[in-house]
């Protein structure tokens, strides 16, 4: 078993335990490399089966080539995607800077869908390696009744033993690949031939590590035409994958604020 | 920078007491090595400044604002990181006691550990409890590193007292260190290269001790352990999901499935998007298997091979640290977690409370939180479990208390027995026969019913003793009646027997049959044996419900010893007999027996009364009948 097989075995195992307990679940697909993946393991855990609906905010300022990807492989993958409208951004608390601001429309948005399918648990493809606050995450990472992330007091886990037994009103974040890292998902994406937006892929000396928002993601200076190429060039960086990502850099914590208010 | 990514990078915990520098010894060290992406050094030292402070390594992990103001780790985290010989996941789990959770959380995970002492400050509470859960949880490679040398003026007699400290404790706990390693985190003294402001110190540096250690090896030569995960039924076909915890499986391999103890064929390996079929899978996989035949089953369930099959018992004991508000305490029930089965358990006993500092330990009747003990569990119904030092994966469990987990444990089986033997009926082709004679007409010809008394109790409780005289007094009163003991039954019907746990329980199987067929027969049967398991009682019981009659001849350990007419239990005090029942193996006390006949304060002749008088109410014709049945 090499490492890849390692880190796919263990998100299976995560995917079938979550199927498992939670008959009200859902998966956030937001069309990036590591939502790709996630679908990829789940269709991996379920013989080729997505069985729970896929879940996609739209904000309305996604690359047009997002939108044309979703439409392609939500058809071809045969899943169920359900879409739903952000909030305006007056409707988002206007004391968050601006960029942690728009950012913040996703979480309202999930949190009416949340409450609208009536939805015990959503998958969400965060890693530990792309940001600190993240790094502290459970598996099972329960929230408040209003999405909120109580990180002072998070549930033991250990032996694989994720928290499953809940209050009424709970509600649930799983994370399939966690334990992943940026590397590990390139070269997954490469030996299984996952398909992904070609937005990742150098135009004009410039191309997307990390894709957001239009106008909340800055493309990077590189040469990476191909996936092997973007392997070379992330195994000689050091810089942060998401440097490009606006609403991370503008406070101290602005981006553990929006993570604890319930945001990915 | 970067190594060969085929191998999983190695998990690596740092541990110890609150303020030790764990953070700081993390933070400098994925500096010192290149680690951190391009303007993480640079934020760290802005924030350092923005708090007035020199510059604070530890601020790389802890990310929280919290963390960053209050200066303490809060929770666990996880962090990438590579040395030219290999990638790494450290791990930085809190070292507050009110955090010992979320040090679990991240110790458990773990392949090895580094434990960081203040060179200042010595072992201190958490160093010690730290340095227990990292040996209960099974972590072996252990590197020590006297942090803040620094502070002691780099001085070498500082570090060889607290060297010895530290491996006089590490050994009591049966662990040793690979290594123990003078450093100065903040200054980056021996983390990387040899410290040169400790030129006395010749030994390796940190990162050269972790290269040292070896990666886990996945169990794939061990007995097949596959818990069920589910049971999916898609596109027609029947599907077995679940990882494979050790050892390996194959298409056409003939399986057992625990508790239900059927047997059946595996017929496929399934999986999506792979090139050819699998003919086998081993230990890590999550796969899905079909079956050649449709059995019932379900989650929680454990598949093996026949031979190397799991323990099967509904009892076991276990070493648990304890993370509940509330204590566990005897006789509370709790959710069982084991693999993925889930049943209910009662804290049957707590045989010892550990004390973490000087690593006594102590009788009690709860846990308290962070504690760490050693107890006995019973779940109602079967488990197929693993011993922790046979199996790691299957051999250890949470428990849950209402929503929340609460603790975590390890199993060892000390005492009890495998009970697998005695769910099943290995002779076929076997049908009851009919008699003719009905015990109505043996009871009435014999003026009493048939019937099993069952004498159970501590050795020198008095069972045999009473048992005979019982026997003579009832036979001279016109009773059939015939005490089965040791003595007949050992010498013949159990003579291949020995004494270890499956033994005796075999034992008493064989003499539940026996008294079943004597009581059958219309004999009064006085059975007078420790049967020191419930179980096994219970199982008698069921052999003949309505004729069995429990009793408990019930002394305490300090009578029995006293009397010990034998001389067993000071061989058994000397160490010449092992598992001795109420010394060194466990005796479980009747729950609800039919009588209790207290023995410490009476005469031999003042508790035969007491049972005489039972059997006269119970199993004699004349007064029944005289009492208008």
């Amino acid at each position: 078993m090499d490492h890849l097989d390692a880190l796919e075995a263990q998100s299976v195992y995560i995917l079938r335990e979550a199927f498992n307990k939670f008959d009200r679940m859902g998966m956030l697909w937001s069309l990036g490399k590591d939502s790709n993946v996630m679908v990829w393991l789940a269709r991996k855990a379920f013989l080729g089966h997505v069985p729970f609906p896929l879940m996609f905010c739209d904000t309305g300022k996604k690359f047009p080539e997002m939108y044309d990807f979703q439409k392609k492989y939500s058809a071809e993958w045969g899943v169920n995607l359900i879409v739903r409208d952000c909030p305006p951004i007056e409707e988002i608390d206007p004391t968050l800077p601006p960029a942690t601001r728009s950012a913040a429309r996703k979480t309202e948005a999930l949190k009416r869908l949340i409450a609208e399918q009536n939805m015990q648990a959503v998958v969400a493809g965060i890693r530990r390696d792309e940001e600190a606050t993240r790094a502290k995450e459970r598996v099972f990472s329960p929230r408040g009744t209003n999405a909120e992330w109580d990180f002072r007091d998070q549930p033991p886990e250990f032996w694989d033993q994720f928290k499953t037994d809940f209050a009424p009103g709970t509600h649930i974040r799983i994370h399939p690949i966690l334990h992943w890292t940026e590397l590990d998902i390139w070269r997954y994406i490469q030996r299984e031939g996952i398909p992904i937006v070609d937005l990742y892929f150098s135009k004009n000396g410039k191309r997307y590590r990390s894709l957001g928002d239009q106008d909340i993601t800055n493309p990077i200076e590189s040469e990476a035409g191909t996936i092997e190429e973007i392997i070379t060039e992330l195994e000689g960086t050091s810089i942060a994958e998401r440097s490009g990502r606006a609403m991370d850099h503008e406070a101290e914590d602005a981006f553990e604020r929006l993570r604890t208010a319930g945001y990915m | 920078m970067h190594v060969s990514s085929e191998i999983p990078p190695l998990k690596l915990v740092v541990v110890g007491h609150v303020d030790h520098g764990k953070s700081t010894l993390i933070g400098r060290l994925l500096h010192e090595t290149n680690s951190l992406p391009d303007g993480k050094a640079e934020a760290v030292i802005a924030m350092s400044e923005r708090r007035g402070m020199p510059v604070e390594w530890a601020f790389v992990l802890d990310a929280l604002q919290a963390e960053r103001d209050q200066g303490i780790t809060i929770d666990t985290t996880q962090i990438f990181f590579n040395t030219e010989k290999r990638n790494y996941v450290i791990i930085d789990a809190p070292g507050h006691k009110e955090f010992l959770k979320n040090m679990v959380s991240g110790a458990a995970l773990s392949d090895a550990a580094v434990l960081v002492i203040d060179a200042k400050d010595g072992m201190q509470e958490q160093s010690r409890r730290h340095g227990y859960i990292l040996h209960l949880l099974g972590v072996r490679q252990v590197a020590v590193v006297i942090n803040k040398m620094d502070l002691a003026d780099y001085r070498e007699e500082r570090f060889q007292e607290l060297t010895t400290e530290i491996r006089t404790y590490l050994s009591e706990l049966g662990l040793e260190a690979s290594a123990i390693i003078p450093v100065s985190a903040r200054e980056g003294q021996g983390l990387i290269t040899a410290p040169d402001k400790m030129p006395w110190y010749q030994g390796p540096s940190l990162v050269q001790v972790l290269d040292n250690f070896t990666p886990p090896i996945l169990p794939t030569e061990r007995p097949l352990r596959f818990p069920v995960q589910d049971v999916y039924k898609f596109d027609e076909r029947r599907i077995i999901a679940g990882r494979i915890e050790s050892g390996r499986i194959h298409t056409g391999d003939k399986i057992l499935i625990s508790p239900s103890n059927k047997t059946v064929t595996v017929k496929s390996i399934e999986s999506w998007n792979t090139k050819a079929p699998a003919l086998s899978a081993s230990a890590g996989q999550s796969v899905g298997i079909t079956l050649s035949e449709q059995l019932f089953i379900e989650r929680g369930q454990m598949i093996s091979h026949e031979s190397n099959a799991p323990f099967e018992t509904n009892v076991f004991r276990a070493r648990i640290f304890w993370l509940g508000h509330n204590p566990l305490e005897v006789g509370k029930r709790y959710k069982l977690k084991l693999a993925t089965n889930e049943q209910m358990v009662e804290v049957q006993s707590i045989e010892m409370v550990i004390d973490v500092e000087n690593l006594t330990h102590d009788t009690g009747d709860r846990l308290e939180r962070n504690a760490i003990g050693e107890v006995t569990l019973r779940a109602r119904a079967m488990l197929a479990l693993d011993e922790f030092s046979d199996n790691p994966k299957t051999g250890r469990f949470v428990l849950v208390d209402g929503y929340d987990t609460v603790g975590g444990g390890t199993i060892f089986m000390e005492g009890y027995p495998d009970q697998r033997s005695r769910t099943d009926v290995r002779s076929t082709n076997i049908t009851a026969v009919e008699h003719r004679v009905t015990p109505e007409l043996r009871a009435h010809a014999n003026g009493h019913e048939g019937g099993v008394l069952w004498l159970t109790g501590l050795s020198g409780a008095g069972k045999s003793t009473i048992a005979i005289e019982l026997e003579h007094q009832l036979f001279a009163k016109g009773y059939q009646v015939y005490v089965l003991d040791g003595d007949n039954v050992r010498f013949g019907l159990s003579s291949d027997l020995g004494f270890a746990p499956e033994d005796r329980v075999e034992n008493i199987r064989r003499v539940g049959e026996v008294a079943k067929l004597f009581a059958s027969a219309g004999v009064l049967v006085v059975t007078a044996f420790i049967s020191p398991y419930r179980a096994d009682r219970d199982r008698a019981r069921s052999i003949a419900p309505d004729m069995f009659h429990e009793v408990y001849i019930a002394a305490d350990v300090a009578t029995c010893e006293g009397r010990d007419p034998k001389g067993l239990y000071k061989k058994a005090r000397a160490g010449e007999i092992k598992e001795f029942t109420g010394v060194s193996a466990p005796y479980e006390e009747p729950v609800t027996p039919e009588v209790t006949v207290e023995t410490a304060d009476r005469t031999v002749n003042e508790s035969v009364a007491e049972l005489m008088a039972y059997v006269e109410e119970n199993f004699s014709m004349v007064k029944r009948n005289a009492g208008g049945r």
